[in-house]
């Protein structure tokens, strides 16, 4: 018998969970701009897996989603870090240089100067290094909590 | 035009492969196990091999700087920063060369030997981007010139290593022992952390030249030196801060434990570059050195004495662990006591510096082989008590023959590298004060003696009847002993040679600060 909280709270959790991936996607794609950045977008990601595994249970997320994304995600999300980071090199400089700021393509509008209201296409590579942080810290807290989970029994054996 | 790149990124390089093999190797080793074991073999000989280039750019062509982020990789100082780095920066000077042929070199053997020990274990995808990391995190230590970095790969070395020491679970002892470790890397992390955060605040630097250049010797700056050497002498497991040391040792898979060598061996060098080239001439040489030598001391004597009563093969030579980076601290310690006189320092303070040196690079590989033959008889037999271990050296030969050769250089007898070491510490310790020569000498019988005994108890002796069909350790682990062994007897052999060309210089590296801030700072 697997316990479920009540119907009540499971909408609510239902209802919450678009809020706060649309909030932790904000936090990760302003990294740049405001504070927080990759970690802390994917650290309030992976409270709405938490979210979903106090709501509902741990038998019903591993329904929706199996470990295996989890670990590909994470690994996914360091391995494009490193990537980008690495690319660098490709373009005569050194590792974890910034080769996309100023450029004019993607994320590379040069800052305005003076106070604006935060130009989301600056940034270079950093934006993407956030991105690749998000889903790595999502996808390993999220990994977190279900090992931490994986040893705990519904009932005394 | 490849070749180009490889050459002026290998700093770099030689830190993302491996953490690149790690990332990758949880979702290689879906395919197959032996594609896994493929992927962690390749990864691991492309390190080694970008290590060995790295230390043979530095030992020809002098101190390397890499600059993270820059257009080029020496610019250290940009146009506009007004004459301060303000980027990451490695700095490999002859000592970090030295450290890294070092890891690497054990890093290969004990990979190869691990592919085979431990390749039918469950949660490998775990344990080899542990590994990896672990020796990723390692390599950053000696190469960075970064106070802050340094303290981010040694907080990486701390929970990879924790991890690996709770791998094998063993009804909750292992899980123990790598709580245990965690705690007292984290309470050396923060320590080391407020010491970043204290030279900061002072000196708006994280850059250990640019710090170095500034560094005064005010009441701060002492308590940021104590709080360093406190985190870095409980990290490389010196008495009082060891007894981490016998239960991550003993509890850790043989493979892992050889590497923790390298590992507390890391902090060693941590210990020495801020000595000597953050603080170097303001500290207050004799105080400083005679702290390191009453801390090598307490290591050797406290760590052989507690070595003979132990019945656990790994535990025991866990405790020579901690006796051997006595001889190390003591070594240093002496070369740090003289390092403002002259006249001192070239009559037998530099031999001092060069034995310790000599003596972190010679340990890590005999140790790192005895390490390995116990985990072989381990292996075989299933045990590592000794008195229930007996006459296995009718079935492993080899393993007996490699054994030999680790506890006849762990004890200091010609024609083995630590006869070396110990020689070039003994001859120039004595010159500084003739007690501290007699401990180390006396400490080493003990050791000889104590190997005696453990050769004589696993080895020696009858065919046991519950040991009857024992087999020798499978090749893999008997290739990765040997490559250990191999070099135990090379630099036993030619000692001048190898203290010529790679102690010598890393000895003089260390002691130079001047150079390593001009390698910085461009002669400013």
């Amino acid at each position: 018998m697997l316990m479920r909280m009540s119907k009540i709270v499971r909408f609510s959790a239902d209802l919450l969970y678009a809020g706060i991936l649309i909030f932790g996607f904000y936090v990760i794609m302003h990294g740049h701009l405001t504070p927080g950045g990759g970690f802390q977008g994917g650290a309030v990601i992976a409270t709405a897996v938490a979210l979903i595994i106090v709501a509902y249970s741990y038998e019903d997320l591993l329904a929706m989603v199996s470990k295996l994304r989890f670990i590909v995600q994470e690994s996914a999300g360091l391995v494009l870090f490193l990537g980008i980071a690495l690319v660098a090199v490709g373009f005569g400089t050194t590792v974890f240089a910034n080769y996309l700021a100023n450029s004019g393509s993607l994320f590379g509008m040069v800052v305005p100067f003076g106070s604006n209201p935060g130009e989301l296409n600056t940034g270079g590579v950093m934006p993407l290094m956030n991105i690749a942080v998000g889903l790595e810290v999502w996808g390993a807290l999220a990994l977190v909590v279900l090992y931490m989970l994986s040893g705990i029994r519904e009932k005394e054996a | 035009m490849i070749s180009e790149f490889i050459i002026q990124n290998a700093p770099a390089l030689l830190i993302a492969v491996p953490l690149l093999g790690a990332f990758l190797s949880p979702l290689i080793g879906r395919i197959s196990r032996d594609v896994r074991a493929l992927w962690v073999l390749a990864i691991i000989t492309l390190t080694t091999l970008l290590g060995l280039l790295v230390a043979y750019l530095v030992y020809t062509g002098g101190t390397l700087i890499y600059v993270f982020g820059a257009a080029a990789p020496t610019l250290s100082i940009p146009m506009d920063s007004g004459g301060i780095p303000i980027r990451i920066i490695l700095t490999l000077d002859a000592l970090s060369a030295l450290m890294v042929i070092m890891t690497v070199t054990v890093g290969f053997s004990v990979i190869l030997y691990s592919l085979s020990s431990d390749s039918r274990r469950s949660g490998l995808e775990a344990y080899y981007t542990l590994f990896l990391l672990l020796i990723a995190s390692v390599l950053g230590m000696f190469t960075t010139g970064d106070l802050f970095n340094f303290f981010v790969f040694l907080e990486i070395s701390s929970l990879a290593a924790a991890g690996l020491v709770a791998y094998k679970v063993e009804k909750g002892k292992a899980v123990e022992a790598g709580l245990k470790f965690l705690m007292v890397s984290a309470i050396g992390g923060v320590f080391f952390l407020l010491a970043t955060g204290i030279l900061y605040g002072q000196y708006n630097a994280l850059n250990i030249a640019m710090l170095a250049s500034m560094i005064q010797w005010t009441p701060l700056d002492k308590l940021a030196l104590v709080l360093i050497i406190v985190a870095l002498a409980a990290k490389c497991g010196s008495v009082p801060m060891h007894y981490w040391t016998p239960d991550a040792y003993s509890m850790a898979p043989a493979a892992v434990t050889a590497m923790l060598v390298v590992v507390s061996q890391a902090s060693l060098y941590g210990l020495f570059r801020f000595c000597f080239t953050l603080y170097g001439l303001t500290l207050t040489y004799a105080v400083i050195g005679w702290t390191l030598i009453t801390l090598g001391v307490l290591s050797m004597v406290v760590g052989v004495t507690m070595a003979i009563p132990q019945k656990d093969i790994k535990r025991l030579m866990a405790y020579h662990s901690i006796s051997q980076t006595g001889y190390m601290l003591l070594g240093v310690g002496v070369g740090l006591a003289v390092l403002g006189d002259q006249a001192l320092l070239s009559s037998y303070g530099f031999t001092a510096i060069e034995g310790g040196i000599f003596h972190i690079f010679n340990n890590a590989l005999y140790k790192g082989l005895l390490f390995l033959t116990a985990g072989a008889v381990i292996l075989r037999i299933g045990t590592s008590d000794m008195n229930r271990m007996g006459g296995l050296g009718h079935n492993m030969k080899w393993t007996m023959i490699l054994f030999i050769i680790g506890a006849l250089a762990i004890a200091g007898i010609p024609p083995f590298n630590g006869f070396a070491s110990k020689f070039l510490i003994y001859e120039s310790v004595f010159a500084f004060n003739p007690i501290l020569s007699i401990i180390a000498m006396v400490v080493s019988i003990l050791t000889l003696a104590s190997f005696v005994k453990v050769f004589h108890s696993v080895f020696m002796g009858p065919r046991l009847p519950e040991y009857a069909d024992v087999k020798e350790a499978p090749a893999s682990l008997l290739i990765g002993m040997a490559i250990l062994s191999g070099l135990v007897i090379i630099t036993g052999l030619f000692p001048e040679f190898f203290v010529q060309h790679l102690i010598a210089p890393a000895a003089h590296a260390l002691a130079d600060q001047s150079g390593y801030l001009a390698a910085v700072l461009g002669g400013a």
